[in-house]
């Protein structure tokens, strides 16, 4: 088991009084899946990301990430982010942004790094563009640098806050593709929050249903799709019958 | 993955060649057109003085003005060095506390919250009240004036410079925790360059108001440089050396702002 989440609660201090953003919230995710979590907005699955990766700390509950404390992952580089937005480094070309994890803490010079950075570069689909800066590239293309980046390490876990939520759909699709091949391609644990349905069950084995603030799982579906996923199987009537079960899900919660 | 390259290469956004294509063009734009707009001025300058009869010792000529700049060029030059001295060394001592003081503040909010008052109290005060007091405080040499022109370029730096290191990607300091960086390696790779582009807009008007600084420091207790020989023309009625002494002024003050934007150009190469 790659992440336990038990009888997690989360309060933020607010100058409207205390939010609640967690509540008593209960999952765990085995090794080498992709789950997706899913849910009405602010309803704290970044929170939830935040709190595997040690960003912030729980009010109450516990998380261990695979056997101990987040802190320890965390300082062991177990976990690779990818948030909402790329948060490249605009000074640093796209190898030198793949590369920065590597600086950090001098961790490259202390490990052998499993994977080189062009090397991952050319995985996300970015050979070529090494010298590239941040704003000569498009948002897809930084999100796939931000992967890379997280990647770079050999994180055994990868949490991803909806990495795709800001790009049209056509990219979207093609960056769900890429996805599922870079997961096949590095066998990563991937926690996936997304707000769309159809992200979700294209690319998750299994996905969490979140209640409105304060969050909880209030349902998981698993999603017994046939893998590897091909863009043909969102016209099956399996995988509408999974949106719609997902669907029915997402209403009970709101 | 063969196509994906290929996507990839569509993707592709490629501002940088349509600019360079038309570089010249805008090369031409940025130095001719400054220079008709200056010649313009100037021309303006000599058809109003003729119109209206203005006396030369009230507005000079023109012509007169760059007659005095040629004659008087040995000592323009040697009274310009003192200026360009004080100018230069309040730009760096001013800049380098401004950017210190900027660097404590970030981190640290109480102090930010004791002294950024402090600060902008010591702005409002007027510059040509203090000179009088450093003077007295500093005596008559490089001193005095230094520290003026470091006052004037202090300000705006400190609240650029604090504004910058604050303008940090907050996804960016984020990953710097995921990654386990220390302060300084947050620093280092994610505040510091941050702030640059906010550093290099504070230094651009710091590099102009340096060099007023030291004129207006010279204004008191010296016998050299550029403010003094202003205000010893502007009582000799020598007007013609007042506009010349005033063109240099002005030169130095140029000089000091296209050596900060081609530094900019090197050093914040992301930003253009």
């Amino acid at each position: 088991m790659d992440i336990v989440v038990r009888d997690v609660s989360m309060v933020f201090p607010a100058s409207a009084g205390p939010v609640r953003a967690l509540g008593n919230l209960s999952l765990d995710v085995q090794s080498g899946e992709l789950v997706a979590l899913i849910g009405p907005s602010g309803c704290g699955k970044s929170t939830l990301l935040r709190l595997i990766a040690d960003v912030v700390q729980p009010t109450s509950g516990t998380v261990e990430v695979r056997g101990g404390p987040p802190a320890r992952a965390r300082v062991a580089r177990e976990l690779g982010f990818v948030f909402q937005h790329p948060g490249l480094l605009l000074w640093r070309d796209a190898l030198a942004n793949v590369s920065l994890p590597l600086e950090v803490g001098g961790w490259g010079r202390r490990h052998q790094a499993p994977h080189q950075p062009a090397e991952l570069l050319e995985l996300v689909g970015l050979k070529g563009f090494e010298r590239a800066f941040p704003r000569q590239l498009s948002g897809g293309m930084q999100q796939r640098v931000a992967i890379a980046r997280a990647l770079v390490t050999g994180p055994p876990i990868l949490l991803m806050d909806e990495p795709f939520g800001a790009l049209d759909e056509i990219t979207r699709d093609h960056m769900n593709q890429e996805l599922l091949r870079i997961w096949a391609a590095t066998r990563t644990t991937i926690v996936f929050v997304t707000h769309s349905i159809a992200e979700a069950v294209y690319l998750a084995s299994r996905v969490f249903v979140f209640s409105p603030r304060p969050g909880r799982v209030i349902g998981e579906v698993a999603i017994d799709l046939p893998s590897p996923r091909v863009p043909a199987v969102k016209d099956t009537p399996e995988f509408v019958r999974h949106t719609a079960a997902l669907r029915r899900a997402l209403a009970q919660a709101a | 993955m063969p196509g994906g390259v290929d996507t990839a290469q569509s993707e592709l956004t490629i501002p940088a060649a349509a600019s360079r294509a038309g570089a010249g063009t805008v090369l031409v734009r940025r130095l001719l057109f400054p220079v008709i707009a200056i010649a313009a001025l100037v021309l303006l300058w000599d058809v109003v003085i003729r119109i209206f009869s203005v006396p030369p010792y009230v507005v000079p000529t023109p012509a007169s003005v760059g007659q005095a700049l040629v004659k008087e060029r040995a000592r323009l030059l040697d009274n310009s060095i003192p200026t360009i001295i004080e100018s230069l060394g309040g730009f760096a001592l001013g800049n380098l506390v401004a950017i210190a003081a900027a660097i404590a503040f970030v981190h640290n909010r109480t102090l930010e919250r004791v002294l950024y008052p402090v600060a902008v109290a010591v702005r409002t005060l007027p510059i040509v009240a203090i000179a009088p007091i450093f003077v007295l405080m500093l005596g008559n040499g490089y001193a005095p004036k230094i520290a003026i022109a470091a006052l004037i370029t202090f300000f705006p730096t400190l609240v650029n410079m604090v504004e910058g290191l604050e303008s940090a990607d907050p996804q960016a300091m984020e990953l710097m925790h995921v990654l386990s960086a220390s302060r300084t390696e947050a620093f280092r790779y994610v505040r510091w360059p941050s702030s640059l582009p906010y550093l290099f807009s504070a230094m651009r008007i710091a590099s102009t108001s340096s060099v007023l600084g030291a004129l207006v420091a010279e204004w008191i207790g010296t016998n050299r440089g550029l403010g003094y020989l202003i205000v010893l023309t502007t009582y000799d009625f020598r007007t013609a050396l007042l506009y010349a002494a005033m063109v240099m002024t002005s030169a130095i003050a140029l000089a000091f702002f296209f050596l900060v934007s081609i530094l900019e150009w090197v050093l914040v190469r992301w930003e253009r």
